[in-house]
């Protein structure tokens, strides 16, 4: 080795020092050739856009002008207006789905170890249990939410059988309640829980749990101490990546739920735009959900502090 | 030592191995619950709603396009799925490269650019781009269909892609400029190689997302069908036993293709150990 480092000195390594930083220049350009399609893309489909429902958002319905006919201005009060109609359905799209997110991750976190942790070494066991995690989405995800409404619906099995050892009264249902709409969410969302945690686990040394061990910390103890804040940055990316599609669902709230108490803001913003064709109401709906949910989730990464977030 | 204390820690050692298994095995039978109540649907007598169990048949199987419409829809899927996971996943992987291996003056923008479509609601990315396509009067259909699920799918790829070349030692690459490799080479002999995992799991993940997407396409469909619009307007009327099938088939499908490539790869491994 120290023959090796002896030899790097001489002249001829000081040439190639050089070249190194001129292609390194070079790359640099290579950089901004990488990543400008992408990131044009980008600003037409995703940035424009989202400046244009800002611009929708304050439009203005001329007198006498026909269905959908919108005439730019700044009319802010399309904000109060669509607020003070649906702040109970904004509230219950995040109660709804702060509920989901823990029960996804208090689902999903286990389901993570186990293929990640415990299954380590099985790598073909390991493969098909991840791949039944993603399959799922090819079975198409309101095919499996109707599933799941016929299996709870008031005549299918499950009822019948809870009915049956008095866990729910005679009259009593699941479906077109809060706790079906909660359950879908849950349901759906789940893998985007569990595949950030499993690729956080993949990577965990577990020696580490061994070391726990061998210093006489109980499994609880070794995992709170050891595992979990280890585990955080996947933790943190699924929780994220349930939370915020959950927020503005409405598959679930329309297929499992389809009353005044389910009601989401997903569906009143769909309903306003398609059936209402109220644009500007809908865009400033959609404005302040964007802003909600962004505000809500920089507060969060910020409590949890990781930097890398994703 | 008591035998309470035995029996608890018996019971504490017992718990300790099995919890998680159980807990795990219970949520991988919810999440294949209602894929396999899809799947004995498919095989009911069903008539016009697929509701109630009428009788087996292979009806359905035999004849999957009977329903009107639904091959149609499947078809626009697979070819909205296919061109959205190419773009996004040449897009994607370009971005997750440049943004790991070179520094840039707006680094922070850049990945804050990546995050933001990732932290909106799909409602919200749904309604922006319709709100775009109807100032600029475009006209909705499959190529605004494309355009929307290439955009939310570039950042999945982008983050997915973007852990593997972390990963990855920079000194590989260098190792293949002293043996003389230009760049090009460098990166397509032995960069690309060791990201492909990586980028064939990105793009896996983008068609299924975009395969499965109905709020985003619903916003910016126009009268296009995809496969889960059509399950989701024939809710309302009652859903053909094809759609089941079609679901069953995807499912299945999906699965054997990863599993076969999982062990084709598996059996490289050994092979490349072996010599």
């Amino acid at each position: 080795m120290a023959l090796l480092a002896g030899e790097r000195k001489s002249p001829v390594i000081h040439q190639r020092g050089a070249d190194e930083i001129s292609s390194a220049k070079r790359r640099s350009r290579i950089g901004y050739l990488l990543i400008l399609p992408g990131f044009i893309f980008l600003l037409l489909f995703f940035v424009l856009p989202v400046f244009s429902l800002l611009a929708t958002s304050l439009y203005t319905k001329p007198p006498g002008a026909d269905i959908g006919q919108f005439a730019p201005a700044l009319q802010f009060s399309n904000y109060t207006d669509v607020l003070s109609g649906y702040w109970p359905e904004f509230l219950r799209s995040f109660g709804f789905a702060l509920v989901a997110t823990v029960a996804a991750l208090l689902i999903g976190y286990p389901m993570a170890y186990l293929v990640a942790v415990r299954l380590r070494g099985h790598a073909l066991l390991q493969g098909i249990l991840l791949v039944l995690i993603i399959a799922p989405f090819f079975t198409s995800f309101i095919l499996r939410t109707q599933a799941w409404k016929q299996i709870l619906a008031d005549e299918g099995p499950v009822v019948a059988v809870l009915r049956a050892v008095s866990l729910l009264p005679p009259d009593g249902r699941l479906t077109a309640t809060a706790f079906a709409v909660v359950c879908g969410l849950t349901y759906n969302f789940l893998p985007f829980m569990t595949l950030p945690i499993y690729a956080n686990l993949e990577r965990l040394d577990t020696r580490l749990i061994e070391a726990g061990n061998d210093l006489y910390a109980s499994p609880a103890t070794t995992f709170r101490t050891v595992t979990l804040p280890l585990s955080m940055p996947g933790v943190i990316a699924g929780t994220l990546l349930t939370f915020i599609p959950a927020a503005g669902d409405y598959i679930n709230s329309a297929l499992l739920g389809n009353n005044q108490d389910t009601t989401m803001i997903g569906q009143v913003i769909d309903s306003l735009f398609f059936r209402v064709v109220d644009y500007p109401g809908a865009s400033a709906l959609s404005f302040v959900l964007m802003l909600a949910i962004l505000f809500l989730v920089i507060l969060y990464v910020r409590r949890f502090g990781t930097k890398e977030i994703l | 030592m008591s035998a309470g204390t035995a029996g608890s820690a018996l019971l504490r050692q017992v718990l300790g191995r099995w919890l998680i298994p159980l807990i795990g095995g219970m949520a991988f039978l919810f999440l294949l619950v209602p894929i396999a109540y899809v799947f004995a649907f498919s095989f009911n007598d069903a008539g016009r709603t697929n509701l109630t169990w009428r009788g087996f048949t292979l009806d359905n199987w035999r004849n999957p396009c009977g329903a009107p419409a639904v091959c149609e829809s499947l078809a626009n899927s697979l070819q909205i799925g296919a061109t959205a996971t190419v773009l996004a996943t040449i897009l994607g992987t370009a971005i997750a490269i440049g943004l790991v291996r070179y520094r840039f003056r707006f680094n922070a923008t850049a990945n804050m650019l990546i995050f933001l479509p990732l932290a909106t609601p799909e409602v919200v990315l749904g309604a922006s781009l319709l709100a775009q396509f109807l100032n600029v009067g475009a006209e909705l259909g499959m190529g605004t269909i494309i355009i929307a699920h290439t955009m939310f799918c570039i950042s999945f790829v982008v983050v997915t892609v973007k852990a593997r070349v972390a990963s990855l030692d920079p000194q590989l690459e260098q190792a293949a400029a002293d043996l003389y490799a230009t760049p090009f080479q460098a990166f397509w002999r032995v960069t690309f190689p060791l990201l492909l995992p990586g980028i064939v799991a990105a793009a896996l993940l983008a068609f299924a997302i975009s395969f499965d997407d109905f709020i985003i396409t619903n916003f910016n469909s126009g009268s296009a069908d995809t496969f889960p619009k059509f399950v989701y307007v024939a809710a309302t009327r009652g859903i053909p036993a094809q759609a089941n099938v079609i679901g069953s088939a995807m499912f299945i499908i999906a699965l054997l293709i990863v599993i076969g490539g999982q062990i084709l790869a598996a059996r490289r491994a050994k092979l490349l150990a072996a010599l």
